[in-house]
Order: structure tokens, then C-alpha cells, then sequence
């Protein structure tokens, strides 16, 4: 079990535990402190995945969040994860990981025929080949896609794990633990200040782990420990690693997403896998550091080339050798650091310098330490199909556009260096305009948006003691305004290596006669011809550009190949880089889990439930619930085999023949006090309300400003100046903001106060001709006749013993009566009800009798009220004031409003009194008619009438009233069905309206 | 996600509050005869303007209380809040 590329005394990871895990069914092992790149780096392995579109190999580039190609399909304590980022997974035992988006396997690959085919696969070829013929989108062109593109595989399985949100507040957020953010966040904690500081990998100190230089007198990686030790000792620090703050949205709210257990070999069930934080930072450092950029040269993406500080931190955090004959391929000083680890691990390297011959202070020691270094030579071309074996490197000329030498040399990997680009993601998420800066070839953040403010390397600093001074001195200053604190620092002595000018040079020529793709994307396989071929086809926006090649549209958000691909673009452009612009930035930065933005909102917890205090009664009784908003309502009580359609029949019958009770909880309650109650109510409803006298209630309509109904229900005057009023169960909120509006902005000088009462009443509905034998025997003290409690009629009386209120209201078109108790008696009310009624006949209804009531009484409801009628729309005319203003009431006289033909409610039944209609059918005039055929209205409410046995239905139809007696079809193509309609009155039962004054 | 203050509970997050338009509509006075045209204005016609806008919010899941927030509706910066009594100049 050797393994061949591993050191055998550097790195940061843990020898003494050694972690077994398969890859593509093979065993293999790693240390603890390993992530999967460097354990399959250790083992010699390099092929992991083939490459989106050509299928060609790839391996590792970087070791962190900026790797493009090697994603894997990762299985862990009981997880399948796809597109997992191999060089930030950490490695657990167990682990499998297997490589995505090739078949049969990423050694013999089908799709790599694409590689082959490239001609064929120029940019925007999907735009241009899939056009036409139209026909064969669906059958051969989307499934052909589907099944080529893609990358790994999600899981179909239910995620078990738990997911956490959590909202935090703080003075200062720091992102990223390298030099500048560990010292912003130490002298911002020295000075008082609420500090959180996130660093996305497990361990903190950033470069300073793979940098060698010392900070008084202490190695960098000694440095950033002592440094985070003390952070971790003060209470007034949160100190997280495994956390990206992925996200910069509007007034300094930042998201982060933190890997909590997915490194954990065993974790407490109540452990989450990931937690998703929301963090409200008055100021925040942006320490995010930068990226090294590569320089593109022909097969630049074959396996074994690396990015040169990847390969040193390799080498320095994990102990592991990318190679043991590197090529370090560089324009500037930052690659020498790298071949100087190689050395001092007794590997040779060969560095090829851009640049011509001259000297700095790197330079000079990788010449004491016996490197070879070929000054003004790069590599041409990659050798090698699943693994570099050698190299085609050339000697520029003095412009650079053509070699005077070229050879070929072996080496087993590339390290490639093309300088460096801050990461300024986050800064451009806030709203920062970035700006050009000449000196580094790249973008940095503009004058601040927000309370970004970014340090070090993020902000174009790459010499540590800038870092360094940046990080303390914002750190102390911002913290400062905040803390009114200010603790003096003293600056540490910095001994690091001194860096010569980078070469502005960044993509190889080509010699005469050779076409290797050069890649600027890996990701994507953007190569330079794909954007030559874009260019000459006339896209000039980088915005286009981006979208018709994908330039850095992938998952890795072209962490690696955005500047090169503007650099292309603004040289074929003959334009400067800040004139062709750079693409938006957005979030998340690093791609995250849908299990983390969802949190805990999944399932039961998706939304909250309401029940109503006799809850637990209907699910004995075998209520089968259904939902109206957050609230259980039962729809029927199954009883043995019934169905839904013979127990709402038996249910609704029940009561047009004797009695039942329903739960009327769920209808929305708004208690409203006050002197001007009455006149209040005069302008929310379109009827008459001075004159409703104490104890009596009365039906009301309320509109919308633009005329349409907005809401109906009843209110009763409980005495002088307090009304109690109902609202449908869905509109109960809109209802109380409504008022809310008015009282407070519109009418602020009538005084009355509004407050709901939904959760506090319990209510129960009695309904039926036997309803005032049983309501006399629930209440035997009180006298319920007709004349003592009439129609709209209120009382307040004791219901055995507890204080109850009576309303005789009706909305099955029953006689009926609701009573309302304190919700901590609405079991015990319903109980009595149930125990009362048996000799009565009665039975308890759900919703779906309810409509089946309400339906053939033509009563209107929710699927009436729909937001696009007006009140005589649905024959409620009748009810709006012609004397009094009120909400809405100009708005009637609209002339579309008025118009002979406006739509109209009416009834419809089947002319065979069998078929019913199924609700959202269409009115049409001719089954046969040509599409699109003329519609006539729409089916808005079905049931079986129990009084007439027959389907019933309500529509809302142009000219109703105009119509009845007329036959039409009702079609639904959805349910594919067609049926012959009569229409009718919408009254279906007791037109008059006697019962419910019986 | 907006951070709002709330003139009677403090800086509160935005799923706090729920949307109510431009607060500078004013509805023509209840029992007063309105030519329709003004009505019609007060109904439906709204100006969306890039830049400082007065609105309305309510604080539903707090307070209940309608106040007034002046935002920038493109860059959502919000210059200032107050009681909807109050000015907002």
C-alpha cells in the first residue's frame, strides 16, 4: 500500500490515521487531512473525468475552489453527491468516488469520438444545429442533449440528512483567514468589535501555509495559528472554517455556507450536515486573495498540468509530488517558489521564463540552487493523451508571436503561472464597480457600494507586508467607527521574498501547420478558436461572447480563464481590456446544496400547520382532511368504504334532511371596536351598516378600489361600538391589512381599532331543519324561536356553563346557527354537539358537502370571487348601495362595467342529469367549432345537487342573464371530456330563500 | 434581503415587511364627487421611477403598523423611514 508521489515528512496532514476509500472501484488510502485530489495525487493518479463537450481526459488543475475540471460523483455516509468538487472534499472513511460525464468509464470513453469530431463542434453549435427541423426538437434533438451533456447524477433518494439556517448579526465579517484577513479581524477584535471571520478550507492562514516567509521571527503557518488561537480565546469572535461566504446581497447581508459534518466519521444525530447563515455585517472585510491564472498553450487540459502554486501547495500542505520531472512554465517571479519546493524535495525542475534573461532576488536563488531556467521559452504543446509525457517547447522571438528554436522535452507535469487575479466576486456582488488596474493585467474593486472593503490580495496587494498593514489598519479603523474603541497595534517585522515585474504575456503562439486546441475554459472547453470563431461572427459584447461560447458560464464561474478569455477578445478586438469589460459576477461563488437553501422548510415543516381545536375529534372520526391554506379542514368523514363522492352526498343530504354540524373555525375573525365602527364599516362594504342594530348581523361585500369583489362575510354588532366580522378563510390576512390601510393611512381620524380574533374563537356551524330542536336542547334555558332568535339574529348565552355566542347565519342555505365558544372549549363544545344531536339525526360535514350546499343555493364563493368580478357579476348587485360611498364604488361605473352582455353567474346542468361538469370547463357554442374556438365563460363550481340528484354547476358566462333556457357544451380538454349544458338559474334550491327564515 | 427600520421597532429584515406601493397616492375624499379621470389616476396609473421613491410597507409580521420608506428602487438604498403621519421630504 506506497504510495509513490507522497512525501515523506511535509504537509499538514495527519500520518498517524489512514483513511481507506475507493476510486472507480478501486481501493485506495489517504491520510486524514487529505482532500480526494491530493489522495489520488499520492497514488499517481491524474485521469479523473472527462471534459464536458469534446470528452477529452482531465485531471487536477488546482487545489481548492478554483479547479474546473475534476468533479466527481462522490458517495459518502449514505449520500450520492454529484459534481463534488474533488480538491475541496475532504477525505472520509468510506468514501467512494467515481468519475462523472463518460461511459463506459473515463478510461475508454465513447463521447470522446467528440474530441475528433471538433470540427463539428465549433461555438454556438447548438445554436446552429438544433434549429431546425423544428419537429425533431422534442423526439431527437432534446434527449440526444440530455443524455450527452451534464455532469454527475442526482440522487433520487429522500435526503435524510438535517440542514440548519442561521441568522447572526455582527460589526465585522471577514472573509478569508489568509494575512490580511487574520489581521483585519485581530485588530477589529482588539478594538471591542463583534467579529466573525470564515475561512472556506478546513485550515486557516491561507498563502501563509504555503508561503515561506516569517512574521516576527514566526514561520507564516506559526503565525496565522498563534493568531487564530487568540481569536478563538476572545468571546467577542466567531471563528469558522469550512465556510464560503458565497453570497454579498443588499444592505450588507451576507450568505455562507458551512460543511459542518461532511469531514465527520461520526457526528451526533442532531448534528446538521450544512448550515446556510445569513449574516447582517455592519462592516466587511473582503480577504478572499486571489487566483493564479494559467498561461494557455496547445493541450494545456491534458492531465498532470497544474496550476504552479497548486503544485506547491501539494507539496507543503498535503505532502504530496504532482510530479517528479516538472516543467514550471511561468511569467513571473511567484513560480519560482514552486520549483524551489521541487528542489528542496530533491525533484529537478526545469523552468521555462517568459521573460528574458535578468535577475531578482527568486531568480538568483533558484540559479544558486543549480535550477535550470530557459529564459523567453514557453511550452508550445502538451504531449501525452491521459497523462503528460513530455513537452513541445519553443524559444520566442523578441515579439513573441514566433519561435527561433523548438524542442521537445519529457517531463510527467506542467505548472503553469500566468500571474494573478484577485478575487473580487464578492465585491462585485455588493454593487462595486470594478476598475482596471494596468499594473496586475486584472480587475479590483472601485470605489465602495456598500461596507465592502477588500484587502491584500483580493484588493491587488501581493507583497504580504501590504497585506498585512492593509488588513490591521482597516481592521482597526472600521472597527473603530463601530466600537468608538481604538487599541493600538504595533505592524510585525515581515521578512518575505522580494518579486520582480511580471511579463504581460498570456497565451502561447502556435508554430505554422499545427492546430492543437488551446483551452481557455477547461470547464466548458471554450478553446481560443472558439472565441476567434464568435468574434468573426460578429458578437462584439463580452456578454455575448460569454453566452454564445459559455466562457466561464460553468460551475467554477471562470475562476481561471476569465481574463485570459478577455485578453483574446480585446486583442482580436484591438481594444484594451477595460474597454471590452468584464461579465457580472453572481452568486453563489462556489456552487452549494439545494438541502442547504431549503434548511429545515421541507416536509412538515415545509409551512406551518393550523388546526382547529377539534382537530384531534375528526381524525378519530376518519375525517379525511384537506388543505385551505395553512389550515386543516376535514373534506369528508369516510365512513366504512365510502368514497369522497358518496360521503359528501351522504353528508350535505343529511343536513337538507335533518341536522349537521360543521367546523367553521378556519373563517377569519376581525374584532372591531370603536366610536366609529359603524362608519367605518359604511366605507369597507358596498350595503348600508349605520343602522344595524346591536345583536344583529348582517351580510356584507367588499370590494377592491378598482371595483372587483375583493371579499364577503358577515358582521354583527356584539353591542354600541363592537362588531365582530368574518372573513373567508383564504382572504383572512389580506382582509385585516386591507382595514389596517384604511385605518391608518386613509382615514386615520375615524377612531377604531381592528385586531383578529381567528384563533381565538372556535366555531361550529348547525345547520339543517332540525337545527332549532337541537340548538333549543343545547341551550334549554334560552328561547331560540323564530321571533326570539329570527334570521341575522345574535345572542350571548351560556353553552353548559361556558360563554358562548350565537349566530343565526347560514351559508348552507339551511336553517342554521353558528356558535363560537374560546377556542380552549371548542372540543368540549363539539362534543355536546355530538352527543346532543343523536337524537336529531345529526352528523358532522366537511368542506366538500359545505360546497355541494352552497353550490345549489347558488351561494358564491372563492372560485366565484375570483378577482375578476364585480358585484353583479355574481348577482349580488343587490347588496351595493346606490346612497353611500364606499371602497371601490367609483370604480363601478366604469362603462365596460355596465356593458348589456357583461358576464354573469348562472347555473348549469347536464342535459342527461348524469354527466358531471368538470370545474374550469369552457363554454363553448360549437363542440366542433375551429380552434381557437370562441369561449362563452367558464365552469367555476361543480357538485351533485342531493336536492334534485343531478350534477349541478355554477359558471360565470358572457350575457348570462341572457342565457338561461339556452344549451351549450361545457368542454375540458384537460379531463377530455365534453358535455352537453342547459342554462339555468344559479338558484338551483329554494330560490325564495324561505329556509334559511324558517 | 433589505434591512428596514421600522419608526416603531428598530432594523428589521425585510420578510418582516410586506409591499404596498407608491406612498405618495392620495385617495380622492370619501363623499366627494371625483371627476373620473382623477379616479381613474388614483386607480390605476402609477409612475415606476429609476431612482428615490416614498413607499409604503407594513411591518406584518411585527407591529402591524403602515410606514412610510424612502428607497432608491435601483440600487435599493433606503434613505429614510417614518410613521405614515409623517413627511418624508
Amino acid at each position: 500500500m506506497s504510495q509513490p508521489f507522497r512525501l515523506n515528512k511535509e504537509g499538514l496532514i495527519n500520518r498517524n490515521k489512514k483513511i481507506s476509500f475507493t476510486f472507480n472501484g478501486k481501493k485506495l488510502f489517504g491520510y486524514e487531512g487529505d482532500t480526494i485530489a491530493s489522495a489520488l495525487i499520492a497514488n499517481g493518479i491524474h485521469l479523473v473525468g472527462r471534459s464536458f463537450k469534446y470528452h477529452r481526459p482531465r485531471g487536477f488543475f488546482g487545489a481548492g475552489v478554483e479547479e474546473p475540471n475534476a468533479k466527481l460523483q462522490v458517495e459518502f455516509n449514505g449520500h450520492s453527491e454529484p459534481n463534488v468538487n474533488a480538491t475541496e472534499m475532504e477525505l472520509v472513511e468510506g468514501l467512494s468516488a467515481t468519475s462523472q460525464n463518460c461511459w463506459p468509464s473515463v478510461n475508454f470513453d465513447v463521447g470522446a469520438i467528440n474530441n475528433f469530431l471538433k470540427m463539428f463542434f465549433p461555438a454556438g453549435f447548438y445554436y446552429k444545429t438544433f434549429m431546425w427541423p423544428k419537429s425533431f426538437w422534442y423526439k431527437i434533438y432534446e434527449p440526444f442533449i440530455r443524455k450527452a451533456a451534464g455532469l454527475g447524477v442526482a440522487s433520487i433518494e429522500k435526503d435524510k440528512e438535517r440542514y440548519e439556517h442561521k441568522f447572526e448579526y455582527c460589526d465585522l465579517l471577514v472573509t478569508g483567514s489568509g494575512p490580511s484577513g487574520l489581521a483585519s479581524a485581530y485588530a477589529a477584535a482588539k478594538n471591542g468589535a463583534k467579529v466573525i471571520i470564515a475561512e472556506d478550507k478546513p485550515r486557516f492562514g491561507g498563502t501563509l501555509l504555503t508561503d515561506d516567509v516569517s512574521i516576527d521571527n514566526l514561520s507564516g503557518k506559526d503565525w496565522a495559528e498563534k493568531i487564530i488561537t487568540e481569536l478563538k480565546s476572545m468571546p467577542n469572535v466567531t471563528v469558522k472554517n469550512r465556510s464560503q461566504v458565497f453570497g454579498y446581497y443588499d444592505h450588507n447581508m451576507l450568505v455562507m455556507f458551512e460543511r459542518v459534518s461532511d469531514h465527520l466519521e461520526k457526528k451526533s444525530k442532531f448534528t446538521p450536515r450544512q448550515r446556510l447563515w445569513y449574516i447582517r455585517a455592519k462592516e466587511t472585510i473582503l480577504s478572499t486573495g486571489s487566483i493564479e491564472r494559467p498561461i494557455v498553450f496547445g493541450n494545456n487540459d491534458t492531465p498532470g498540468i497544474f496550476l504552479s502554486a497548486a503544485a506547491k501547495e501539494y507539496m507543503k500542505v498535503y505532502g504530496v509530488l504532482v510530479g517528479k520531472k516538472p516543467l514550471i512554465f511561468t511569467n513571473n517571479d511567484s513560480a519560482y517558489e514552486t520549483a524551489l519546493e521541487f528542489k528542496k524535495n530533491n525533484v529537478e525542475p526545469i523552468i521555462l521564463d517568459t521573460r528574458e534573461e535578468h535577475s531578482s532576488e527568486l531568480i538568483d536563488e533558484a540559479k544558486s540552487k543549480g535550477i535550470e531556467i530557459r529564459f523567453s521559452h514557453g511550452v508550445i504543446v502538451a504531449n501525452g493523451y491521459k497523462k503528460v509525457k513530455s513537452a513541445k517547447i519553443g524559444k520566442l522571438n523578441k515579439d513573441k508571436n514566433s519561435f527561433e528554436k523548438i524542442e521537445t522535452v519529457d517531463c510527467d507535469c506542467i505548472c503553469v503561472s500566468g500571474f494573478w487575479t484577485p478575487s473580487v466576486h464578492l465585491a462585485s456582488q455588493s454593487g462595486n464597480k470594478l476598475k482596471y488596474e494596468e499594473k496586475i493585467d486584472a480587475f479590483i474593486p472601485d470605489k465602495k457600494k456598500q461596507h465592502e472593503t477588500s484587502v491584500g490580495a483580493a484588493n491587488g496587494s501581493f507583497t504580504l507586508e501590504e497585506s498585512l498593514k492593509h488588513g490591521f489598519e482597516n481592521g482597526s479603523n472600521l472597527s473603530a467607527k463601530i466600537t468608538e474603541t481604538k487599541t493600538e497595534i504595533s505592524i510585525p517585522n515581515v521578512n518575505e521574498k522580494k518579486y520582480g515585474a511580471h511579463d504581460k504575456f498570456w497565451c502561447m503562439p502556435l508554430p505554422k501547420n499545427e492546430n492543437p486546441k488551446r483551452f481557455v475554459d477547461f470547464q466548458n472547453d471554450v478553446s481560443v478558436s472558439d472565441i476567434e470563431i464568435a468574434l468573426r461572427e460578429g458578437y462584439r459584447s463580452i456578454e455575448h461572447v460569454k453566452r454564445y461560447t459559455t466562457l466561464g458560464m460553468a460551475t467554477d464561474q471562470g475562476r481561471t480563464s476569465n481574463l485570459n478569455g478577455l485578453q483574446l477578445v480585446s486583442n482580436i478586438e484591438n481594444k484594451i481590456v477595460p474597454e471590452v469589460g468584464h461579465t457580472t459576477f453572481r452568486p453563489p461563488f462556489t456552487p452549494i446544496t439545494i438541502g442547504t437553501i431549503v434548511g429545515r422548510e421541507v416536509g412538515m415543516e415545509y409551512m406551518p400547520t393550523r388546526k382547529t381545536p377539534m382537530h384531534e375529534w375528526h381524525e378519530k372520526n376518519n375525517a379525511v382532511f384537506v388543505d385551505a391554506g395553512a389550515w386543516k379542514r376535514p373534506r369528508y368523514y369516510k365512513l366504512g368504504s365510502e368514497t369522497l363522492f358518496e360521503a359528501s352526498k351522504r353528508e350535505a343530504k343529511n343536513v337538507r334532511e335533518n341536522v349537521g354540524i360543521c367546523d367553521v373555525t378556519t373563517l377569519g375573525k376581525i374584532d372591531i371596536k370603536g366610536p366609529d365602527a359603524a362608519e367605518f364599516l359604511n366605507r369597507v362594504y358596498t350595503n348600508a351598516w349605520m343602522k344595524l342594530p346591536v345583536g344583529k348581523a348582517r351580510y356584507g361585500l367588499m370590494l377592491r378600489e378598482d371595483g372587483i369583489v375583493m371579499d364577503d362575510g358577515t358582521t354583527t354588532r356584539i353591542s354600541e361600538n363592537h362588531y365582530h366580522m368574518t372573513t373567508t378563510t383564504a382572504q383572512a390576512a389580506n382582509v385585516l391589512s386591507h382595514l389596517e390601510y384604511y385605518l391608518q393611512i386613509v382615514w386615520p381620524e375615524l377612531n377604531v381599532n381592528v385586531v383578529s380574533t381567528t384563533e381565538q374563537w372556535a366555531g361550529a356551524a348547525i345547520a339543517g331543519p332540525k337545527s332549532r330542536d337541537m340548538l333549543s336542547k343545547l341551550y334549554p334555558d334560552l328561547d331560540v324561536s323564530n321571533e326570539a332568535l329570527p334570521f341575522m339574529g345574535y345572542k350571548e348565552a351560556e353553552f353548559f356553563g361556558v360563554p358562548s355566542r350565537i349566530f343565526r347565519i347560514s351559508f348552507s342555505g339551511e336553517l342554521a346557527y353558528e356558535i363560537n365558544v374560546k377556542s380552549d372549549h371548542g372540543i368540549f363544545m363539539w362534543e355536546k354537539m355530538m352527543e346532543v344531536g343523536k337524537d336529531f339525526g345529526n352528523q358532522p360535514y366537511g368542506t366538500e358537502a359545505l360546497s355541494t350546499l352552497r353550490i345549489e343555493m347558488g351561494h358564491v364563493a372563492g372560485p366565484e370571487l375570483d378577482g375578476r368580478t364585480i358585484p353583479s357579476d355574481v348577482s349580488l348587485n343587490g347588496l351595493v348601495s346606490k346612497k353611500k360611498d364606499f371602497i371601490g364604488k367609483n370604480s363601478l361605473g366604469r362603462e365596460a362595467f355596465n356593458v348589456e352582455s357583461r358576464q354573469k353567474i348562472v347555473g348549469l346542468i347536464p342535459i342527461d342529469r348524469k354527466s358531471s361538469i368538470p370545474e374550469g370547463s369552457h363554454i363553448v357554442q360549437d363542440q366542433n367549432a375551429k380552434l381557437p374556438n370562441p369561449k362563452l365563460g367558464h365552469v367555476s363550481s361543480s357538485c351533485w345537487s342531493v336536492e334534485n340528484n343531478n350534477p349541478f354547476s355554477l359558471a360565470i358566462m358572457k350575457d348570462g342573464k341572457n342565457m338561461i333556457g339556452k344549451k351549450f357544451f361545457a368542454v375540458s380538454p384537460l379531463k377530455n371530456k365534453t358535455i352537453e349544458v342547459e342554462v339555468i338559474s344559479s338558484h338551483y334550491v329554494d330560490p325564495e330563500g324561505k329556509r334559511v327564515r324558517s | 434581503m433589505l434591512y428596514i427600520k421600522c419608526p416603531y421597532c428598530g432594523l428589521r429584515a425585510q420578510k418582516e415587511f410586506s409591499y404596498g406601493g407608491d406612498a405618495t397616492v392620495k385617495r380622492p375624499n370619501i363623499n366627494e364627487e371625483v371627476p373620473s379621470e382623477d379616479w381613474d389616476n388614483f386607480v390605476y396609473m402609477r409612475k415606476s421611477p429609476r431612482g428615490k421613491h416614498i413607499e409604503l410597507w407594513q411591518h406584518i409580521a411585527g407591529c402591524r403598523q403602515w410606514i412610510k420608506v424612502q428607497r432608491d428602487t435601483a440600487t435599493h438604498e433606503i434613505f429614510q423611514t417614518a410613521k405614515v403621519t409623517e413627511e418624508i421630504r
